[in-house]
């Protein structure tokens, strides 16, 4: 399992970046799922959304899963290249694969850090 | 988009309709018009073309010859298929339900001419009433996940209408057929998932944390999807009770239960039947399925629009027959679907079915599915991890994986093809990892279900000896596995005519 | 013990195997004050037995191929089906198998979906079809179940035309009833003569959906461009309802602007069975497919590199999305989508058109016939199919009895749905009525008082 050091991860797998604000999920997440076929971002710019809140949908060949912001701000960008390329999420999930960015995004109090999540990750079997 | 060049290399098996069209073939004649030509319709209203393929009538039959030789069906084998019952379907109910008085009546046609029809819902409907112990039967919804939400709305529609409007919570066991939540979801109300126990009942004390005045009701399928009666079923449907909720039971599994306990007994408020799977229906590679639904008395006045009732009474002793016709429940959730239910397809096989059965006949068919599925459980056991072992009513469940090896239930399914058994159903329930959901039906002679044990004990040494051979079958069929992520993204959805298909000759 | 192939030593064996000493013991887990109810039902017929009952109460039918003169549509037409549809759809490797889960033993199943998928998609002019719907009326439910999950619950109103068949009207209502929807637009007193562009002005920015039907439930032929651009115009989509057997003639919905086009695909090779079951076609532009209902086959390779067919986009469907699927829908109507398939296929785009043809003309000799008759009058001026309004000199549910005393089922009384239609009868022809019953229909009315 590969996680990126200076992220924030929540226990529903999506991670957070504080300094760019941006949103996504997780290596562990994306290989659970299989093949991404479909994303949508539930959210716009300019969108105030709260820690929880469903900001995505995603489905894969065998599953589908929503996506729950780990952290709440205001919505400055969505990522609108990912609803033609929906495999990003399963080939850069840190990088390119980023859902949606927050302005002034303040992370859940319940977040994880990288080897914090990634024992987390152990301890679920499959 | 498609990747044409990717398409073009595959292998063809069988062309489609479009590809063995050939401009200027006719499969049918038509007789010349007899009347006089009238004006035609204005340009600006006209297609300019239409793309649809041109075949010989000789065409047509190989082609789908062709393509039924590709299915695997249950007049072949064993179709062990859980939570489906792939039983038999009597030859008899296909020339039943092909009498020209069924196969040209409108449905629309005044009620004087159609009392055959009627006669026949209105005591199909009789007959589920006896079988299910319900005040009241639908024959309406067209499946079972339409009598479902059928199901449903009666349930929002009696707190509505008794002003209890606070109540948004569905209890649902995690054990669930996923058109359960999914008919919730259509209701916008909210699911609460109650655990199972160890024993694959329902978990009391969850059930009891979660019972308030705000729950609709809930929704257990019983016998569950783990193949097993819930042990305590009736204390189940008092804790709904006592907080106000109703009683809905999925009866996706009657066929255990036919002649042996009738759900409205217990006190469920409402079920729906899956004539193509209890009353021997067809499956139709996928449909039409039947789902009418039987309610107890406190719903009646909130069943579908309409129902066949009796419009006059008759006179047994003049051999005066009843005139039936339609008639409206007071507080009828409305129509589920144009017309009056899937009555040719449905419910004509499904009445043949009962009648050539009766009340005895009908507990041989629940008592012989149950026997079926304990003897296979029971051959299998010292092979397969039966998570939740104890004597199972129509099907159970058994893990498809075993220790130290990384073989999937999915393997073992796809190998089961290579010994011409259809698998069972895999990865469901998901509270059993690796399911291998079996129900064998009542169908099957016990040379049948032997055969079956012996593949499944001979796929179990496989899984030791030659992995290999699980993770790459199905080998003997005429297709392997397919790409399915390929599938998903490309969404290559239909066909057309080729693109030079004018200047073919 | 009908069709139960297990002998009673078999049995015997089986259940010490089991380790019970009777078939009843595998039941204590029910409750003992409910286990083995006495079912109070007629005993069990024979199959010859059987074969006689249920000849005897189709007999008590009248239909329309033995005994009646048919002029009744109104949404389930009589049309003539090859034979070759129902020696094809008795093929036991195709009604006995089940949904094609596993693809490789299930191709023939998911080929003749993908081509009924392709045979719908080319006719309507629509980039897809899925595997099917119940029928015409939920198929249009399942339109405005899609509408509702794209624009994500936040518009709530649908504009339907008065003019959509009021029992598909009914059933989107009882399906609009669950998610809390608006139904604009169907209202009695409506005026009959109103264009379709009248309806723009319902179209707001709240509404998800506008929905006509194609030709309309009074046979009229109308093009929907400008309505389809006024929905467009306020971002709601565009659905019409077309009948399968006009869109063989008439410019394809696609061409008007629709985003979603449906219905009852009854017309193409299933027979009328009293109403059921029938087969819901649905089609939709690309950019809704992931949130449209029902299944989808998709062309992929094998293993072996061999074309093949898949069902796919499943985690759309209820089994995998559960509570946030679009529908509950599992089924699709499979048998009926290959009877479809066969039909179009065997008659081809020639037979088709004859048929298209046949229907158009002999409705419009009727149509002229019939105006010539005192007292009767065509109800409206705009063109039609293959069905149409017939002002009577008296009530048309007297006018239906009286023709049914002579054996002729005269149409659908529309003043049921529409109390100032309280005369007319709707009138439907197809290539099953000759010439003769036409004039008999003629003659039978002019000698009504």
């Amino acid at each position: 399992m590969n996680t990126s050091a200076h992220l924030k991860f929540a226990k529903t797998d999506e991670w957070f970046d504080a300094e760019s604000g941006a949103i996504g999920i997780s290596d562990y997440a994306q290989n659970q799922l299989s093949d991404v076929v479909f994303v949508e971002i539930l959210v716009e710019e300019g969108d105030e959304i709260a820690v929880g809140k469903p900001i995505a949908s995603v489905e894969s060949v065998k599953a589908s899963t929503e996506i729950y912001a780990p952290a709440s701000g205001k919505v400055s960008a969505v990522n609108a290249a990912l609803a033609d390329a929906p495999e990003t999420i399963n080939s850069d999930p840190y990088g390119a694969a980023w859902m949606i960015k927050l302005e002034g995004g303040a992370a859940g109090d319940e977040l994880l850090d990288a080897s914090a999540y990634e024992q987390y990750c152990e301890g679920r079997g499959h | 988009m498609a990747d044409i060049s990717t398409a073009l290399d595959a292998i063809i098996v069988e062309p489609t309709v479009f590809e063995l069209s050939s401009p200027g073939r006719t499969g049918t004649t038509m007789p010349a018009a007899d009347v006089p030509a009238a004006d035609s319709l204005p340009e600006h209203l006209l297609r300019s073309e239409l793309p649809l393929p041109e075949l010989a009538e000789v065409d047509v039959v190989r082609h789908f010859t062709r393509l039924s030789q590709f299915n695997y069906s249950v007049d072949e084998g064993f179709y062990p298929l859980g939570s489906c019952t792939m039983k038999y379907n009597p030859k008899i109910n296909e020339d039943t339900c092909r009498l020209p008085g069924f196969l040209f009546t409108h449905p629309l046609q005044p009620i004087e001419t159609v009392q055959g029809n009627l006669a026949l819902m209105f005591e199909l409907q009789e007959w589920l009433k006896e079988i299910s112990g319900f005040a009241g039967v639908t024959l309406q919804p067209a499946a079972g996940a339409q009598g479902e939400f059928s199901g449903v709305l009666m349930m929002a529609a009696y707190h509505k209408m008794r002003g209890d409007t606070k109540r948004v919570k569905m209890l649902i066991p995690d054990a669930a057929h996923g058109t359960n939540p999914a008919s919730v979801g259509m209701l916008g109300m909210q699911v609460v998932t109650i655990p199972s126990d160890e024993r694959g009942n329902v978990n009391l004390e969850a059930l009891k944390a979660a019972c308030d005045d705000t729950v609709v009701g809930m929704m257990l399928t019983n016998p569950n999807t783990l193949g097993l009666f819930d042990e305590h079923v009736e204390e189940v449907i008092r804790l709904v009770k006592d907080c106000g909720g109703l009683m809905y039971g999925d009866g996706a599994n009657l066929n255990a239960l036919l002649g042996i306990v009738r759900p409205g007994d217990l006190g469920f408020d409402v079920m729906h039947f899956n004539l193509h799977k209890t009353f021997a229906v067809p499956h139709g590679g996928g449909g039409p399925g039947s789902g009418p639904v039987g309610v107890s008395e406190r719903l009646l006045d909130f069943l579908p629009n309409p129902l066949v009732g009796i419009i006059e009474e008759g006179d047994e002793e003049e051999d005066l027959a009843p005139l039936y016709g339609f008639v409206t429940p007071k507080h009828s959730i409305g129509r589920m679907k144009a017309f009056h239910g899937h009555f040719g397809g449905g419910l004509v096989r499904a009445y043949t079915y009962i009648a050539m059965h009766g009340p005895d006949g009908l507990k041989d068919i629940a008592q012989h599915a149950v026997l079926n599925a304990n003897y296979l459980q029971a051959k299998l056991r010292g092979t397969y991890r039966i998570p939740f072992d104890r004597i199972c009513m129509h099907e159970f469940v058994a893990e498809g994986r075993f220790e130290g090896s990384d073989v999937r239930a999915l393997d073992i399914s796809k190998r089961l093809i290579d010994y011409k058994f259809h698998p069972p159903t895999n990865y469901f329930p998901l509270i059993v990892p690796e399911a291998l959901m079996i129900e064998p039906t009542e169908t099957e002679n016990k040379d049948t279900l032997d055969r079956f044990v012996e593949a499944m004990l001979k796929i179990a040494e496989e899984a030791q000896s030659d992995p290999e051979l699980l993770k790459s079958a199905p080998h003997t069929t005429r297709f392997g596995r397919m790409d399915e992520v390929k599938a998903a993204r490309e969404l290559i959805l239909c066909c057309w005519l080729p693109e030079n298909y004018e200047s073919l000759t | 013990m009908t069709y139960i192939p297990i002998s009673p030593a078999e049995r015997e064996a089986m259940l010490e195997t089991v380790g019970v000493k009777s078939l009843d013991a595998l039941f204590e887990a029910i409750p003992a004050a409910h286990r083995f109810p006495k079912l109070n039902l007629p005993p069990a017929l024979s199959e010859m037995e059987a074969a006689a009952h249920l000849a005897d109460l189709a007999s008590t039918n009248e239909n329309a191929r033995e005994h009646l003169i048919s002029f009744l549509g109104a949404g389930a037409y009589h049309h003539y089906t090859p034979a070759v549809v129902d020696h094809i759809l008795r093929r036991g490797e195709f009604y006995t198998a089940y949904t094609p889960y596993q693809p490789e033993i299930s191709q023939g199943t998911l080929q003749a979906i993908f081509e009924y998928q392709s045979l719908m998609s080319a006719l309507t002019g629509m980039d897809v079809s899925n595997a099917s719907h119940y029928d015409g009326a939920t198929a249009a439910a399942e339109a405005m179940n899609l509408a509702y999950a794209q624009f994500r619950g936040k518009r709530k109103k649908v504009v339907l035309s008065p003019f959509l068949n009021p029992q598909y009207r009914e059933v989107i209502g009882t399906y609009a009833q669950a998610a809390g929807i608006e139904l604009v637009g169907a209202d009695a007193q409506t005026d009959l003569e109103a264009t379709p562009e009248s309806f723009a002005e319902l179209i707001d920015e709240d509404t998800m959906l506008v929905v006509v039907q194609y030709p309309d439930f009074f046979g009229r032929i109308y093009d929907y461009q400008k309505l389809a651009e006024a929905a467009r115009a306020k971002g709601a989509l565009f659905c019409i309802v077309a009948n399968p057997t006009a869109l063989i003639t008439l410019k394809t919905p696609a061409d008007m602007g629709a985003d979603i086009v449906v219905g009852e695909a009854q017309p193409f090779g299933i027979p009328l069975w009293f109403g059921g079951p029938y087969l819901g076609f649905f089609t939709t532009k690309k950019a809704y497919i992931h949130k449209m209902a029902g299944r989808l086959v998709g062309e992929t390779v094998d293993s072996r590199g061999q074309r093949s067919y898949v069902l796919t986009l499943t985690a759309r469907e209820q089994h995998i999305k559960r509570e946030r699927a679009t529908s509950n829908i599992c089924t699709n109507q499979g048998l009926l989508a290959l009877a479809a398939a066969v039909y179009v296929s065997t008659l081809g785009k020639s037979g088709l058109q004859k048929v298209a043809d046949l229907c158009y003309q002999k409705a419009h000799y009727a149509a002229s016939e019939l105006s010539k008759l005192d007292g009767f009058s065509l109800r409206f001026d705009a063109p039609f199919f293959h069905e149409f309004a017939l002002t009577c000199p008296k009530p048309a549910e007297e006018v239906n009895q009286y023709l049914l005393d002579h054996g002729i089922l005269g149409g659908y009384a529309l003043g049921k749905d529409y109390p100032a239609l309280k005369n007319d009868l709707l009138v439907a022809v197809t290539e099953m009525n000759s010439r003769e019953e036409i004039d008999a229909l003629v003659e039978t009315l002019k000698e009504m008082n």
